[in-house]
């Protein structure tokens, strides 16, 4: 049962990471239909700022609290002007064209994403200087970290803001109205290109808390960690129903378990065939199987008709 | 009561295609008047109203609103110059509540901004409590106060209209424009909308309608359009269209 426990625990924490990143993706999708596959760059984006930002800090001597912070605050300024920048540049100008089009272009701003990461910040691993103490608890036989603790009260904290702002504040109220029928809510006085460009600020900032979180995790980072985390991400979006808040949240802790438990028992099942170094395989497993026996998602509604 | 022309059309013009759905039509609309827009199915009532609010772009034609060219580049704006409108085909946001879809039609006249949302300032809740208290009146006004926190797709037929109602004048509407509003209702229900619309036009906005529904139109209005195959065929008070030939034979065919 160790096993089990301490498998449930990091996939808690790996979930409650694609979660966020889900977010971004859902939203999105959810108000203009739209996948932005950039989004996993934009969390790779947050991660590289986050370490040169606290790396410098760090090294002119400033504590460590207050450079983790320091952080923060710059991968969240940067992630959001970059997904501002994203929709004003890659995706207004093709609103209204076919639905593959700004689906080239997500594509195309990824790699552009990428390739300028790896101009600015090389080709190598980068090392996250450790945030947190390395603190360990023990609880029912399983280990678990200061940090994976963090990781879990910071996304659940930020899963409570965006709540909040979609359903108790005007800005979300006119998000919902845009996604359920943009047309009405325009005549409305609801000015579709505001929360439209306020939906990836929002989903950008997410994914900045993301990439600090995964950072400061696994304390590795490259130009290329944004592709695979961000294609987990949209399969935890689409396993919860795209475009529903709730669904991206349960799909990410979802997602995380069972990719958890599947690479704990993987090499059991397979009699020692495969390793852990497997668990990619079941991301990509789970979204074969939502695609083919339920493409809503758990929470996917049946999508209503349009003005 | 009567005033100053509210909404002038002049020459509006709109074809899809080949279709010519309106061809030079003017037409005014005094302050203070309900003014309705009649006419068989496809004659171009509702293509109308989309040139006027802003969802189609006219082929040809101006519109005048309160002094001005409205010049509509966005729905948003319209509804900012004080037009409101509800659709024929009941167009609510379903999936939020009949409170919520009032307050959304808040937003013409308030501004809080994203940043003042995210911070929640002082003046963002204010503004907030404002618009909450303002829609709950407004579904006082159209007595669907106790439906307040059902989604607005459970509200019943009748009911939905009333929300469209309410959240269009949320909007603070010099001019409300009602797409249809008896459709599919059966006379008591009829009976109720005919009372809410005056009650409107006693406190003041002015109403445009279409309606299929002779009756109510003919009881209701002050003056009356008739949209005939894109064209207007007459514009006139109600006893002297009832008894028009063009329009007799519009319906009836001739």
């Amino acid at each position: 049962m160790d096993i089990f426990f301490q498998q449930v625990i990091n996939g808690l924490v790996q979930g409650s990471i694609y979660a966020l990143v889900a977010l971004g993706y859902t939203m999105v999708y959810g108000i203009m239909g739209l996948i932005n596959f950039a989004h996993g760059e934009v969390v790779m984006i947050g991660t590289l700022v986050a370490i040169a930002v606290t790396s410098s800090l760090i090294g002119a001597g400033v504590p460590v609290a207050v450079a983790g912070l320091g952080g923060l605050a710059a991968a969240l300024l940067v992630c959001m002007a970059l997904g501002w920048s994203l929709e004003r540049v890659a995706y207004r100008p093709l609103r209204g064209s076919p639905r593959l089009t700004p689906l080239i272009t997500a594509i195309g701003m990824s790699i552009i994403l990428q390739n300028l990461a790896m101009i600015i910040w090389g080709r190598n691993y980068l090392t996250f200087p450790p945030l947190l103490p390395k603190i360990n608890y023990e609880f029912a036989g399983a280990h678990f970290t200061l940090v994976q603790v963090a990781i879990v009260l910071i996304s659940a904290a930020a899963m409570s803001g965006l709540v909040f702002l979609v359903y108790r504040t005007r800005l979300g109220m006119a998000m919902r109205a845009t996604a359920q029928n943009p047309a009405v809510a325009s005549l409305m006085g609801v000015n579709i290109n505001r929360v439209i460009a306020a939906a990836f600020v929002v989903g950008s900032a997410l994914a900045a808390v993301a990439g600090v979180m995964v950072g400061s995790y696994y304390e590795i980072a490259h130009y290329q960690m944004g592709f695979m985390l961000g294609l987990k991400a949209f399969t935890a979006a689409v396993l919860g129903g795209i475009g529903n808040l709730a669904g991206a949240m349960a799909g990410g802790v979802l997602l995380g378990l069972i990719e958890a438990l599947g690479a704990g028992y993987i090499g059991d099942l397979s009699g020692g065939f495969l390793g852990s170094h497997y668990q990619d395989i079941f991301a990509f497993i789970v979204l074969i199987v939502v695609l083919m026996f339920k493409p809503s998602g758990l929470f996917g509604e049946k999508t209503g008709e349009r003005a | 009561m009567i005033g100053e022309v509210l909404l002038a059309a002049q020459g509006i013009a709109k074809h899809f295609g080949g279709v010519k759905a309106l061809q030079d039509v003017s037409l005014t609309i005094r302050r203070g008047e309900v003014y309705g827009l009649i006419g068989p199915n496809g004659a171009g009532k509702t293509t109308f109203f989309n040139c006027m609010t802003g969802l189609y772009v006219a082929d040809g034609g101006s519109f005048q609103f309160a002094g001005a060219r409205l010049a509509a580049h966005a729905p948003e704006q319209v509804a900012r110059c004080g037009i409101a409108r509800t659709f024929q085909n009941i167009r609510l946001f379903g999936n939020m509540t009949a409170l919520e879809n009032v307050m959304i039609g808040r937003h013409v006249r308030t501004k809080a901004g994203v940043v003042g949302a995210m911070l929640q300032t002082r003046a963002t809740r204010d503004e907030e409590a404002a618009i909450r208290q303002r829609a709950v009146e407004l579904l006082h006004y159209v007595r669907i106060e106790d439906r307040a926190d059902d989604l607005a797709k459970n509200l019943s037929y009748g009911d939905q209209r009333r929300l469209e109602i309410a959240r269009a004048l949320a909007t603070e509407p010099k001019l409300l424009c009602l797409d249809e509003p008896a459709a599919g209702m059966n006379a008591t229900e009829t009976a109720e909308l005919r009372e809410l619309i005056d009650g409107i036009r006693q406190d003041g906005t002015t109403i445009l309608l279409i309606e299929h529904d002779v009756k109510l139109v003919m009881g209701l209005c002050d003056r009356v359009a008739v949209l005939d195959y894109g064209k207007l065929i007459i514009e006139d008070v109600p006893a002297v269209v009832q008894k028009d030939q063009r329009v007799i034979e519009a319906y009836l065919g001739a």
